[in-house]
Parts: C-alpha cells; sequence; structure tokens
C-alpha cells in the first residue's frame, strides 16, 4: 500500500525559499502570483494492506521523523 | 578532565573539536562514533560537532537525531551532564528534543561564512553558565540553516528564563541591521536548556580558540563551560550537575 505524506510549513512561518520562487515566477512574466510556500513529498511503500492501518501508521511516522511539529503540518494520503 | 566528541557520518568540525577541547583540558577528547549505545564513563562534557550530518537530508539534523549514541547523550543531559552542540551539532540537539524552536534554511537563502560578533545572555544579562565572558565576543560562523524560530509563546518563555545563551550584535555590542547572519528571531546565536547544562550554538567556538589562527575569543567560550573560568574572578561559580540536578 503506498502513502504520500505531504509536509508543508505551518502558517506564519517564513519562508524565503517559497518567497524567491514566487518572486522567480514573477521575474519570468507570471502575473497575480500572490505567494508560494514550498514543503516536500515522502512517498511511502508499506507492507499494510489495510488503508486505515496504513493512513495511522504513516501519520505516527510523520509524527516521530518526517515533519517537525514546531515548523511544519503535513497530511497524508492513502493510494490503493 | 573528560570530554568526548560525537562522530556522524559528515560530520567535518569533529577533530578541530577535539583539538580544542584538548587544549582547555589537558586530555585528549575520546571520539564517539554515532552507532554506539554508550559514552564513555566519568564524563564532563560531551560535544555534538559541526557538519553537515547524513548530508542533511529530510531536515537539518534529523537523522543523527535519530542515532543510537543520541540516546546516551539525552540520557547524560538527564542527569545534568553538560552537552554542547555546535552548528550542526545544535540541529541534532534540537531534533533529539533536547533544546526548544527549530534552525531553518537562512532568511537570504545563502551559506554564510564570516567572523560575527555575540553578546552573551538575554536583556538581563548573562546566564550563570556565560557569567563573566566579555560583552563582545568575535567567533565565525559557516551556516545555510541557522535561522533560529520559535513561536512567540515559546521565545518569551526562553528570554524570560534567561535562557538565551548569545545574540548576534556589531563589534560595539549593540543590536544593529547586518550584525544578524541569518535572519534569526530576536537576533539568537544560542539557546541553554533549562538546567542550563546543554548549550547549542551556531556560531564555532573551536574554530577561533587560538591566536595563531586570529583570535582566540571562542577559547573562553571553551574555558568558561569546563573549568567555570571566565577572566572576570568576579563571576559567579558554574553551575554543576550536583548544582542542577
Amino acid at each position: 500500500m503506498k502513502a504520500r505524506v505531504t509536509v508543508t510549513l505551518k502558517n506564519g512561518v517564513l519562508d524565503p525559499q517559497g518567497l524567491a520562487i514566487a518572486q522567480a515566477l514573477s521575474g519570468l512574466g507570471f502575473e497575480g502570483v500572490n505567494g508560494a510556500r514550498q514543503g516536500k513529498v515522502i512517498e511511502l511503500d508499506l507492507a499494510e494492506t489495510d488503508p486505515d492501518a496504513a493512513r495511522a501508521q504513516a501519520e505516527k511516522m510523520a509524527d516521530k521523523l518526517l515533519a517537525n511539529a514546531v515548523i511544519e503540518t503535513f497530511s497524508v494520503e492513502i493510494e490503493a | 578532565m573528560k570530554t568526548a566528541v560525537i562522530v556522524f557520518p559528515g560530520s567535518n568540525c569533529d577533530r578541530d573539536m577535539a583539538v580544542a577541547l584538548g587544549r582547555v583540558t589537558g586530555q585528549p577528547a575520546t571520539m564517539v562514533w554515532h552507532k554506539d549505545t554508550a559514552l564513555p564513563a566519568g564524563l564532563d562534557m560531551v560535544a555534538v560537532p559541526g557538519g553537515f550530518s547524513f548530508g542533511d537530508y529530510l531536515r537539518v539534523g534529523a537523522i543523527a537525531a535519530q542515532s543510537p549514541i543520541m540516546r546516551a547523550v539525552a540520557d547524560f543531559a538527564a542527569r545534568g551532564g553538560q552537552v554542547l552542540g555546535i552548528c550542526n551539532g545544535w540541529q541534532v540537539l534540537i531534533e533529539a528534543g533536547l533544546l526548544p524552536g527549530a534552525l531553518m534554511r537562512n532568511a537570504t537563502l545563502k551559506f554564510v561564512c564570516r567572523d560575527v560578533y555575540l553578546t552573551p545572555g538575554a536583556h538581563n544579562g548573562p546566564h550563570p553558565t556565560l557569567a563573566g565572558l566579555p560583552q563582545v565576543l568575535r567567533v565565525p560562523v559557516a551556516h545555510h540553516d541557522g535561522c533560529f524560530v520559535a513561536d512567540e509563546e515559546a521565545l518569551d518563555r526562553i528570554e524570560g528564563d534567561g535562557r538565551v545563551a548569545f545574540r548576534y550584535v556589531d563589534a560595539d555590542g549593540h543590536a544593529a541591521p547586518g550584525a544578524n547572519p541569518n535572519g534569526s528571531l530576536r537576533d539568537i546565536a544560542g539557546v541553554l536548556s533549562e538546567n542550563g547544562r546543554v548549550l547549542g550554538m551556531m556560531p564555532h567556538p573551536e574554530r577561533l580558540a587560538d591566536d595563531a589562527l586570529g583570535g582566540s575569543d571562542g577559547r573562553l567560550i571553551l574555558d568558561r563551560l569546563l573549568i567555570g573560568q571566565s577572566g572576570d574572578a568576579t563571576a559567579p561559580a558554574l553551575p554543576t550537575a550536583a548544582a542542577t540536578a
């Protein structure tokens, strides 16, 4: 079972990389980019076959290691 | 005095740290591989050095913080042992939960490598652990992820407890634009644990601990931490494990 963990910075945490991305997009002529936030995606290949159990497992992993709760939040998607 | 330096894959300031500690204590520091599960007995200080442990994968310090030796370091800290984390070492101690906040990409997005000026302490003076040091110290930084952040409540608590170890200032000891090399909130360059025995800081005292290298302010910091000397005879005694337990 595949789990996709998306880790993003919490609202209010300064994201200089996102800021640079938004500026670069504006520089390329893309109009109306009000902001950009950069995060990361971690795709997990899990032996677990029950979607709910896989989700619980991935959330535990995100809590413990994949995300830093001081600055980041995460969401988990399960793919069959 | 017995000191130890932790070595992770990607540590690159471990030898400098060992040399600097050895000069202060007169005894060679023990190098401890990250896969070891125990620290040498009777240790006075363990240092977590700078570098790029595990290639900064995932988040700076995140993988190293899960190394077997870090459990021993956490136990040592819980017993009141003295722990010093420099640069990547501070990042590791934060990820291991021994110090508060987080260290993020520099606000400029650039790697910064230059001497900075530090002043010890919160607004109401230095923490007893760092008492007696000069008002202004010149120490080098070299990092890409040194922007210290925490929420307002946590920052207020750190300040209120007097646990700001060092703040970036200009050469005259004043807060100034450009003095802070990485955008750290409230110009914080280092933080102490609640018992004052765990210190994390971005600047590298071990890199400027010998006049032959162009300065020795870093030596003053290590002297203070290890043998309680600071050049100021009126400085209070260093908090000890017994006193803080």
